[in-house]
């Protein structure tokens, strides 16, 4: 490893320009003739649409244009699409309400647009929506999955009745139940998977611009993936054919998941964009941001867990009940099935698992993929599960899970996933280590003498990053490749530029791929440049999501970079007079092996150009490009223990100790790795202590601002203290497993077994706030 | 926001006329309040009068038993005061655990007191502690001046100018945090007055606003220590219920942060 190369803690190169103000975001940008949009968006959370008067706000100064919901259905603007086909176990496909991108018709949730106003200025576009009058006439709505799925339950949807998506099953309920007949203790659990706004800072964005001489639409978006952004668009929404229709996602500002999705906002602004015959703008607030960016998680689960008389675990059977809110969204339907019953293995051997999941349509915002996205459902159902048993066997929570684990690999679970590699007691080992759980005994009874409860939580995760197989999610019904592709462009100067479709929205991409170069060629990362997050620059790419840029985007980059090495051998042997085998790369220079001959790279990549004396039949230039598609999942996993003092008087958590031990594989850039464990765990101690987005029964959300909803500060969480085991991955090059979601799969569950150790009862749910904590403390 | 004509006086005079020329004027102090709901246009004043750069609304000073916060002064400003770590450190504390470093730097005691929200700070320190509001025109008992959710005994254009309180014997205020907005889930202030009146108040707990505790008053009375309200009953009834925190949770901390308020005293 060199200074700058693969494992070095390298600065990251992008903060020098977030942390001064330069950062480029979507709202910075502003066009020649643009003008502003504002949504008017329903106050109902089920009510149809009965007349839009726009009469008075097409009189106000500044006011462009008022469109509705009618007018983008007859311009035949293809409704929202979810990408991945779930069936039902009856066999019948999933069953899904149209989601035009303003409603002509019926609002289904709080928030939902019908019509939007195109002014010469926001404010203008913002007062002329006042005077926008629509009528409504209210429906009965319901926000609860529960009360959705009961008879006489406000129907959303014609196509689907009950509310009902879908109800799909995974695994073996005949071998399940056979395991249940013959076990010697069985664990039951009801949990409930609190609903989650994803809050990233910046809030989303477009800049639609339609250039009428040319038919050609330039799209400013705070996009996860520009690249799937435009082919959905191009697709499904008519809007323009690929080559006619450009995606920029400049800086963003954090993603969560959240900006994976193409929302309403860009294909009404690409569509008024051509009706207006200017470009449009369109900067969401923070309200609009817990109105509409699609919410996480919202599970209901009912799960049992049969055991033999050692303790080893012989069956697993779950119910879950999923809240996709008023409408399917991209890719909502793959969060409660692939992404989250193929994870129900957890860690440990289990032999027969069956799981059922039925998706629900109510009147609430639309739920999709956010940070770990099902896979931090089935982690925490497994590990509140696991510390409930070992609570009903009298059991060490730690010994219960050793006595589980996997520890052979590859290992086939029940539910699909094949995991290749692992070691579980040993992320156990360090984290017990790190925290001294044989000494917990003793803090505890001190603790106590403080009149303060004091207790430790385990939650050993594993999760399934790297989406993914292309061939693999095909057969699962996904309605794309997950595969990446990257170029290297090298310079007649030898400065090296990477395309890669792996957008970066606070990963730091643009430090850690360049240390890849670095580590390879022995230049310093100053020569190198990474480019993403423009379709008319990177050839293609699926974006940034499921913890999968360092695995396959880097992946390709590394392909990439394979292909134009082999061809600067060739250059440089030839130069050198030597044979290409004989070719090493050193510190930027590319030498004959045993000698002191060599060349620098500039000089090859300058050869390359001038095409002066080339091999015969080599084309000039240096520049390669790859696609890589990984053959399997990755499987990050680690260890999680949570040391925490709960006060009775109060139902206060305070935090002792938080360790976290992780298996990503190789690490580039410990320090970004670092960094990424800090805000997962954030945001999975944010979902199990404060984190709650609450609808009352008539569908009204009440937490739509920060004055309601909790997000994590910073004094709401201990310091971390991080560790790392490593099994490389097999599955690619670079032995990567990921690890952008560990810490929000990982910690949730860690948090509330240590809490329901420390009260002495078992039924918490999320969010144990103060409240909830000191009244069950109470409770008879 | 909608569009306003925006003053800045630099008398508090000057501030009244102005306030008598809009048809629908606004102070404007410290901004936590009024800012976000005019940006959220839940607000439209014709005038907005800045009264951030009046000198005469700005300090402390400390007179004997008496500590006088002019109304301008900022949190951050109270939070480091001499006089006032000295007299009552628990108006320092109640300060330093108020809202943010953000706010704090622009939120000010006058501000605060004339928004009366039901889960602000200060109103259980001018409470429990006797204090009087003076204002432009006269001076008013913290008794007499909150008079409900959002409502004061201000009348329209009179002016806050300061803040006196009667320096205690010993005064403590203990606070559950909401979690998301920092204001009080419930908080309390106890005071020992040099006359010997133990007064009690709580805020963030009550339907009406900040209000006295009688019966911890009367416990605290007879044996002040916090085990002298282990006793004390805390009705719900009229409590404050919200999703982050039952009317009993409330009742509960009443009694908690009131035996934790005692303890700290000073």
């Amino acid at each position: 490893m060199g200074v700058e190369g693969i494992g070095a803690r390298v600065v990251r190169k992008e903060d020098k320009r977030f942390i001064t103000g330069k950062g480029r975001y979507v709202d910075d940008i502003k066009l020649q003739g643009m003008t502003h949009a504002h949504f008017i968006r329903s106050p109902h959370a089920h009510a149809r649409v009965k007349g839009i008067d726009s009469s008075a706000a097409l009189k106000m100064p500044g006011v462009v244009a008022v469109l509705t919901g009618q007018e983008i259905v007859d311009d035949k603007v293809g409704n929202l699409i979810c990408g991945w086909a779930i069936t039902s176990k009856d066999g019948s496909p999933m069953k899904m309400g149209a989601w035009p991108a303003m409603a002509p018709e019926t609002v289904r949730f709080v928030g939902q647009a019908v019509a939007v106003v195109i002014a010469e200025s926001k404010n203008l576009a913002r007062d002329a929506a006042e005077a926008v009058v629509v009528s409504y006439e209210e429906l009965p709505a319901v926000a609860d999955v529960h009360a959705a799925i009961k008879s006489g339950a406000p129907q959303l949807h014609p196509e689907a009745p009950g509310n009902q998506v879908y109800d799909w099953v995974i695994g073996d309920e005949g071998a399940t139940d056979a395991a249940f007949a013959k076990a010697a203790n069985v664990v039951k659990l009801d949990v409930t998977n609190n609903r989650l706004a994803p809050n990233a800072m910046e809030p989303r964005a477009a800049i639609a611009d339609y250039d009428a001489a040319e038919e050609h639409f330039t799209l400013y978006t705070t996009s996860q993936n520009p690249h799937v952004a435009r082919l959905v668009l191009s697709a499904f929404y008519n809007i323009a054919p690929e080559h006619k229709l450009r995606v920029i996602a400049p800086d963003v500002g954090g993603g969560f998941g959240s900006k994976i999705f193409i929302y309403p906002e860009e294909m009404v602004a690409l569509w008024a964009s051509k009706k207006v015959g200017r470009p449009v703008k369109w900067t969401g607030d923070r309200t609009e941001a817990f109105l509409t960016d699609a919410h996480g998680r919202d599970h209901v689960t009912h799960a049992e867990m049969a055991f033999d008389a050692n303790n080893k675990i012989t069956g697993l059977k779950v119910k879950t009940y999923a809240n996709f809110g008023a409408y399917m969204s991209l890719f909502s339907s793959s969060v409660p099935t692939y992404l989250y019953a193929t994870l129900l293995s957890g860690q440990y051997n289990i032999p027969a698992i069956h799981a059922e999941v039925v998706g629900v349509y109510t009147n609430t915002t639309p739920v999709d993929a956010y940070r770990g996205a099902g896979r931090p459902e089935a982690s925490y159902l497994i590990e509140r599960l696991m510390e409930t048993a070992a609570r009903q066997l009298n059991v060490d929570p730690a010994a219960l899970r050793r006595t589980n684990f996997i520890t052979q690999f590859p290992h086939q679970t029940p539910v699909i996933m094949a995991y290749d590699t692992g070691d579980f007691n040993a992320s156990l080992d360090a984290a017990m280590k790190a925290i001294d759980y044989a000494g917990f005994a003793a803090r505890k009874a001190k603790a106590k003498a403080d009149g303060k409860l004091r207790g430790i939580g385990v939650s050993c995760y594993i999760e399934a990053c790297g989406i993914a197989p292309s061939k693999a999610v095909g057969s699962l019904g996904a309605g794309v490749g997950l595969w990446e592709s990257a170029e290297v462009r090298v310079n007649p100067v030898g400065t090296i530029e990477i395309l890669t479709g792996s957008h970066s929205h606070g990963q730091g991409h643009e430090t850690t791929f360049c240390q890849l170069v670095a580590e390879r060629l022995g230049v310093p990362i100053s020569q190198v440049s990474i480019v993403h997050g423009d379709t008319d620059k990177v050839q293609f790419g699926m974006g940034t999501y499921g913890s999968r840029s360092a695995a396959v985007g880097l992946t390709a980059i590394l392909k990439a970079m394979e292909k134009m090495e082999s061809k600067a051998k060739k250059i440089a042997a030839h130069a050198l007079e030597a044979s290409e085998g004989d070719i090493v790369i050193e510190n930027g220079e590319f030498k004959v092996a045993g000698t002191d001959k060599a060349i620098a790279f500039p000089m090859v990549a300058l050869a390359a150009y001038t095409a002066h004396n080339l091999p015969d039949g080599m084309e000039p230039g240096l520049k390669e490009s790859a696609f890589y598609d990984p053959t399997n999942f990755t499987f990050p996993a680690g260890a999680y223990i949570c040391e925490l003092e709960v006060d009775p008087g109060t139902g206060k958590t305070s935090f002792v100790n938080f360790v976290a031990a992780d298996d990503f594989g190789r690490l580039i850039n410990p320090m970004i790795v670092e960094g990424q464990v800090h805000g997962g765990l954030a945001q999975g101690i944010g979902q199990a202590l404060l984190e709650h987005a609450i609808y009352d029964a008539s569908g009204q959300p009440v937490t739509a601002s920060f004055m309601d909803y909790s997000m994590p500060r910073a004094d709401d969480l201990p310091s971390f203290n991080l560790s790392h085991t490593t099994t490389l991955c097999p599955g690619n090059p670079l032995g990567i497993k990921g690890c952008g979601e560990a810490g929000a799969i990982g910690a949730s569950a860690a948090v509330i077994n240590a809490i329901t150790d420390a009260i002495g009862k078992n039924n918490l749910e999320m969010p144990a706030t103060p409240d909830r904590v000191w009244r069950t403390i109470h409770a008879a | 926001m909608y569009q306003t004509i925006y003053h800045r006086p630099s008398s508090v005079d000057e501030a009244v006329s102005l306030f008598a020329k809009g048809s629908e004027a606004k102070f404007l102090a410290g901004g936590q309040t009024l800012l976000p709901v005019m940006k959220q246009r839940l607000a439209s004043p014709s005038d907005v009068i800045d009264l951030g750069k009046i000198k005469e609304l700005q300090g402390v000073e400390l007179s004997g038993d008496v500590l006088t916060i002019k109304a301008g002064t900022t949190y951050f400003d109270i939070m480091q005061n001499a006089d006032v770590k000295k007299a009552i450190p628990a108006i320092a504390y109640l300060t330093s655990v108020l809202g943010d470093p953000a706010v704090r730097y622009r939120g000010t005691i006058g501000g605060s007191i004339a928004n009366n929200d039901p889960a602000a700070d200060y109103p259980a320190a001018l409470l429990a502690l006797g204090a009087t509001v003076k204002t432009n025109t006269r001076s008013i008992a913290a008794e007499d001046f909150f008079q409900g959710l959002f409502t004061t005994a201000l009348e329209d254009g009179e002016i806050i100018t300061a803040v006196s309180f009667p320096v205690p014997a010993k005064a403590g205020y203990e606070k559950m945090r909401h979690p998301a907005s920092r204001f009080a889930l419930t908080a309390v202030f106890v005071a020992q007055m040099k006359s010997g009146e133990i007064r009690v108040a709580a805020t963030g707990a009550s339907q009406s606003g900040v209000m006295r505790v009688p019966a911890i008053e009367t416990a605290l009375k007879a044996n002040w220590s916090p085990a002298a309200i282990d006793g004390v009953s805390i009705s719900a009834s009229n409590l404050l219920a919200d999703i982050h925190g039952t009317a009993e949770y409330r009742a509960n901390l009443i009694k908690v942060m009131a035996q934790r308020a005692v303890a700290a005293a000073s």
